[in-house]
Order: C-alpha cells, then sequence, then structure tokens
C-alpha cells in the first residue's frame, strides 16, 4: 500500500476544490444570472476538458507549463522553480480539469433559484453580499455540493493528465491512480487490488456523504 | 399635492416604455391614498409596477418618492430597487424558501440592529394574524398565510410607497375575499401610498380610492373609483371588464332568521346575502349593470328586495344592441343595462324618475 501516493491524492482533491469553489460559484453565477456577450463560447470552453481526451489535454497543459512558454516563465520568475512535474502544475492541471464538473452544476443550481426570489431580496433593501450570503448560497448550495464532491471523486481518478503533467514524482506527483497502475506494471496485483479497494471505498463513503448532506438540505426545505 | 405643512409623501410617476410592452402613463397617489392600476393581461400593468420597484428601467420618464427622486431619465438619475423605499409584494410572493416566516420578515430589516430584528419581525408577523407562525417555512404555510408573510416582508422596511402585483390571485374565492377584508383593514393604517395592480374589477372596489384604467399602452381612464366605473363613454372597455358602479351603504342589521343583512342607503333600504360587517360600518357594493332592472313607480308583488328610487341622467347604446341606463341613485351613479324596447316603453330619458331593482344575490361582499 502506497499511503505515500494516497495522502498526495488525497491532498490534491481537497486543494482542487478550495481553489474551485469560489470559482464555481462566481462564474457560475455569472453564466446563471447575466447576460453577457459570448455566453456560448465560455461555456463551451468550460465543458471542453468533458470531451477531450485527457492524454490531448495533458499534452497541451505540458506545453502551456512547460518553461519555454509564458506561463512556466512567469512561474518559474514568480516562485524560482518549474510548474510541470511539481505539485502546484499538477494541482493548476487538476483545477483546469474539473472546471466542468465543478462550474456546471453550480450553473444549473444558481439558475434555478427564480428572478422573483433575487428580486425580492433587492426590493428588501439586501446588499448584494447579503443576497449572495443569505439567498443565493443557501440554495444553490446542493449544486455546489455535488459539484465538489464530483471534483473530489474525479481528481482521485484522474490518470492521462496527471501522468503528463506531473509524471511520476513519488511524493511529488505520484497520484495513488498512477501507483495502481506502476504496481500492475511490476505484476504486484496484491497491492494494486489493495489500493484499488482503498479508492473504491472513498468513492462509496464521499457519495453516500454528498447524498445524506444533501437529503438534509431537502428536508430542510419542506 | 403637495401639503404646505410638511413635505410632500405623495409619489409621482410618468414613464414611457417600449419594452416588453408599450406603455405610456403618468400618475400621482397621496400618502394612505390606494390607487388600483386596472386592464386586461398583457397591458402592462406589472410592467410598470415593477418599473416603480425599479426592476425594470423606463427609457423615458421621472420617478419621484416622498421627495426623493428615483428615476429621472432627464437628468440620468436611476436608483437601484435596494436604494428605494419600496414594498413590494410579488405575485408569486417570492418569500425565501430556505427561511421561516419570521426570518423572511428580518431580511427586510437589515437597517436596525440583530435584536431589534426579530422583535419587529415578530409585531407585523402579529399584525398580520400570523401569530405563533414566525418559526414555518413558506412550505409550511398555507396559500392565504404565505401572502400574509409576504406583505408584512413589504411593511417592514417601512417603506415610502406599497407596490401590490396581483396580491390576491394565488388563492382560492374564499381565500381571496378573506385577504381582500384584512387588506382593507390593514390600508387604514397605512399612512404611505399605496398602488394595487389587478385585473379584477371587484377587488377595484373592494380596496382602492382611485383608479388608472389601461388599455393599448395608454391611459384610459382615470379618477375616483366611482367616476371611471360610472363612465358611459368607455363602451368597449367597460364590457371587457363587466360594467357596473358602487353603492356605499351603512350596515343597520343582521337578520339571522331570514339570512340576510340589513343596510341605509339614501336612495333606498338594502338587502343582502348574511355578512358579518360591523354594524354601522360602511360598504362598498358592487352592482353590476346587468343586475339593475327598472320599473316605473312600485312594482307589485315582486321578489326582488332592493328598490331604490332614482333619477335617469344618460342614456348609452352599446355595440350589443343594449342601452346602458345611467342613474343617480342617492347621490350615487347606478347603471342599468336594458333594452331597447325597454326604453321606449318606459320612456327613459334624462329626467325620468324610475325604482332601481337589484336582486339581493347579485350584491356580493
Amino acid at each position: 500500500m502506497d499511503w505515500q501516493a494516497l495522502w498526495l491524492s488525497i491532498r490534491l482533491g481537497v486543494l482542487s476544490i478550495l481553489v474551485l469553489l469560489p470559482l464555481a460559484v462566481f462564474i457560475g453565477r455569472m453564466l446563471a444570472f447575466r447576460a453577457i456577450r459570448g455566453k456560448p463560447l465560455i461555456e463551451a470552453a468550460v465543458a471542453l476538458p468533458l470531451v477531450l481526451p485527457p492524454t490531448v489535454l495533458g499534452f497541451y497543459l505540458l506545453v502551456a507549463f512547460g518553461s519555454g512558454s509564458w506561463i512556466g516563465e512567469i512561474w518559474e520568475r514568480l516562485f524560482g522553480g518549474p510548474l510541470v512535474f511539481t505539485f502546484q502544475g499538477l494541482l493548476l492541471a487538476s483545477v483546469i480539469v474539473n472546471l466542468p464538473f465543478a462550474i456546471q452544476p453550480a450553473q444549473r443550481a444558481f439558475e434555478a433559484i427564480g428572478a422573483d426570489v433575487r428580486e425580492a431580496a433587492a426590493t428588501c433593501g439586501m446588499s448584494w453580499w447579503r443576497t449572495l450570503w443569505r439567498i443565493e448560497l443557501p440554495l444553490a448550495w446542493p449544486g455546489l455540493l455535488t459539484g465538489m464532491v464530483l471534483t473530489f471523486a474525479h481528481t482521485l481518478g484522474e490518470f492521462g493528465v496527471v501522468l503528463m503533467v506531473g509524471g511520476s514524482i513519488p511524493g511529488e506527483t505520484k497520484t495513488v491512480a498512477i501507483a495502481i497502475y506502476d504496481r500492475v506494471q511490476v505484476f504486484d496485483d496484491a497491492a494494486a487490488g489493495q489500493m484499488a479497494a482503498v479508492l473504491l471505498l472513498i468513492s462509496i463513503a464521499t457519495i453516500a456523504a454528498s447524498y445524506a448532506l444533501s437529503q438534509r438540505v431537502v428536508r430542510r426545505d419542506v | 399635492m403637495s401639503d404646505a405643512a410638511g413635505p410632500d409623501r405623495s409619489i409621482h410617476v410618468r414613464m414611457r416604455l417600449d419594452a416588453p410592452v408599450r406603455l405610456e402613463l403618468a400618475f400621482s397617489v397621496a400618502p394612505g391614498e390606494l390607487l388600483a392600476l386596472i386592464g386586461p393581461s398583457g397591458s402592462g400593468k406589472s410592467t410598470a409596477l415593477r418599473t416603480i420597484a425599479g426592476l425594470h428601467a423606463p427609457g423615458d420618464g421621472r420617478i419621484v418618492c416622498a421627495g426623493r427622486v428615483w428615476y429621472d431619465s432627464a437628468s440620468g438619475i436611476g436608483l437601484a430597487p435596494r436604494r428605494r423605499r419600496v414594498g413590494l409584494v410579488f405575485q408569486s410572493y417570492a418569500l425565501f424558501p430556505h427561511l421561516t416566516a419570521a426570518e423572511n420578515v428580518m431580511e427586510a430589516l437589515t437597517d436596525l440592529a440583530p435584536p431589534e430584528r426579530r422583535q419587529r419581525a415578530f409585531a407585523l408577523l402579529e399584525r398580520m394574524h400570523l401569530d405563533g407562525l414566525g418559526d414555518r417555512r413558506p412550505s409550511q404555510l398555507s396559500g392565504g398565510q404565505r401572502q400574509r408573510v409576504a406583505v408584512a416582508r413589504a411593511l417592514a422596511r417601512r417603506p415610502d410607497v406599497l407596490l401590490l402585483d396581483e396580491p390576491f390571485s394565488a388563492v382560492d374565492h374564499t381565500t381571496r375575499r378573506r385577504l381582500q377584508r384584512e387588506m382593507a383593514e390593514l390600508r387604514r393604517d397605512l399612512s404611505m401610498p399605496v398602488i394595487l395592480v389587478t385585473h379584477d374589477i371587484d377587488e377595484v372596489v373592494r380596496l382602492a380610492d382611485t383608479v388608472v384604467l389601461l388599455a393599448g399602452g395608454k391611459v384610459a381612464a382615470t379618477g375616483a373609483v366611482n367616476d371611471v366605473l360610472a363612465r358611459l363613454d368607455l363602451p368597449d372597455i367597460a364590457e371587457r371588464l363587466d360594467a357596473g358602479t358602487v353603492l356605499t351603504a351603512t350596515v343597520k342589521a343582521h337578520d339571522e332568521a331570514e339570512g340576510v343583512t340589513r343596510l341605509d342607503h339614501p336612495a333606498g333600504a338594502i338587502a343582502l346575502p348574511l355578512t358579518h360587517e360591523a354594524i354601522g360600518s360602511k360598504v362598498r357594493l358592487r352592482v353590476r349593470a346587468r343586475d339593475v332592472a327598472l320599473a316605473i313607480g312600485e312594482p307589485g308583488r315582486i321578489s326582488i328586495r332592493n328598490r331604490l328610487a332614482a333619477t335617469v341622467t344618460d342614456l348609452a347604446p352599446l355595440p350589443s344592441g343594449t342601452i346602458d341606463v345611467k342613474l343617480d341613485a342617492g347621490g350615487e351613479p347606478l347603471i342599468a343595462q336594458v333594452t331597447r324596447d325597454a326604453v321606449r316603453e318606459l320612456e327613459l330619458a334624462p329626467g325620468r324618475k324610475v325604482t332601481a331593482l337589484i336582486k339581493s344575490a347579485a350584491l356580493d361582499r
């Protein structure tokens, strides 16, 4: 059992959620409420990671993050180290890959809030922040939660992009999905099976927790 | 309409819209006055209300409330809804579904300190006859209770104008009557202008002081409720709205045995199906033109109980072939819809003394 790889995967999943939650709130909300020009284009860009083969996406991220690119160059100048084959680079890739999983459920959830309810908040004299905090977030919460669960589960299982951008550096970029693949490569089926079972359990626990939470949200509304 | 003794607490509205409907109107509402905006659906009534609240920007117009300019296209002023002291009751009520009744009201009290909010919210709910229901969520309340929470929330901001967007349309007939009675009581204590959007002429009769009748994107008639309803020069609108007038009578007695309430009116006694209005209180009765029959002199044995002495003041032929006969009944206008035949036979003409007959069952409260 590669505990280091498992811990790295969980850390990656949690940090991806922390970065994506505010993004999902603001981009999802904007797409739901505002009549912005080029909205279909933005929605298509957000959905792209869903349809792109992971290796293709990973390849472009590798090129974009490399020291020859402007992103890689700015990163190196800011932090004095490379972006590719590091945990930071892996996290950035994970955030991009998970954009549709986090933003789309958030957008649907915000869209489901009636226009009259938001107008009522305005005529009650509520500020923008108060409306977001007291009305919009509580009502959109089940959708945001779904997005975060999907992001976490998807991060644990992501393989292609991780391999392309991160390689398989133990403790830095070697996630549990990569570790399982490595074990199978050397015919260590026992270790691979152990890790696969742990991932299965974590996935079931995550889904169960999210169902229980959203059930509670629903009950509260009745 | 400005009061020399104090600042002008009225609302003055003038707007011209091209979208979503073409609409041009102007009116003022004094403090404590209830103005009904009435017209067929799609005439822009709700849009006008939303424009006043700031949820929709008119192209051209000016809205001044309690001395503050809320909107002025000429000087480019347009206050956001939350900067206008406005109470709006939505047709759907638009309550916050995840908050309790009290929390719904408290969200409109954010200018107060938190402990004060709770106290005021419960006081408002009590005033709306919702004692003990403050901790319920909207889904745990009946339609009528939700409407009262929406009214309490709209009043919580101590608004400079109260806007009611078809507030009685989402409940059943019985609840509607009760809510309308409560609103009639409540509005006696309200010191701000009130604007009610409705397509229900009965609602206008029960609640409004003045009325703005919208048709084809324009104001077709405006004035005191009785004057507008009694106008004979609006035949097609009048027909669509089911023409009629209002009689104001005083409750004299409730006759439980006979199942009638007896009222006094300058033109004669009126009986109607038993109601529960207090003795001595003034009651407004809507009388539809098609429910009024005319007789010359006192008719013989007849089942119709309500006989009012009236004088013909005007005649107006309708496109449908009938004739609207306008009467003066003890100082109040009354309209009877009769056939040409009847006009000839009874020799109806301005100045003719008649007896107006109204079936008790046609008088509903």
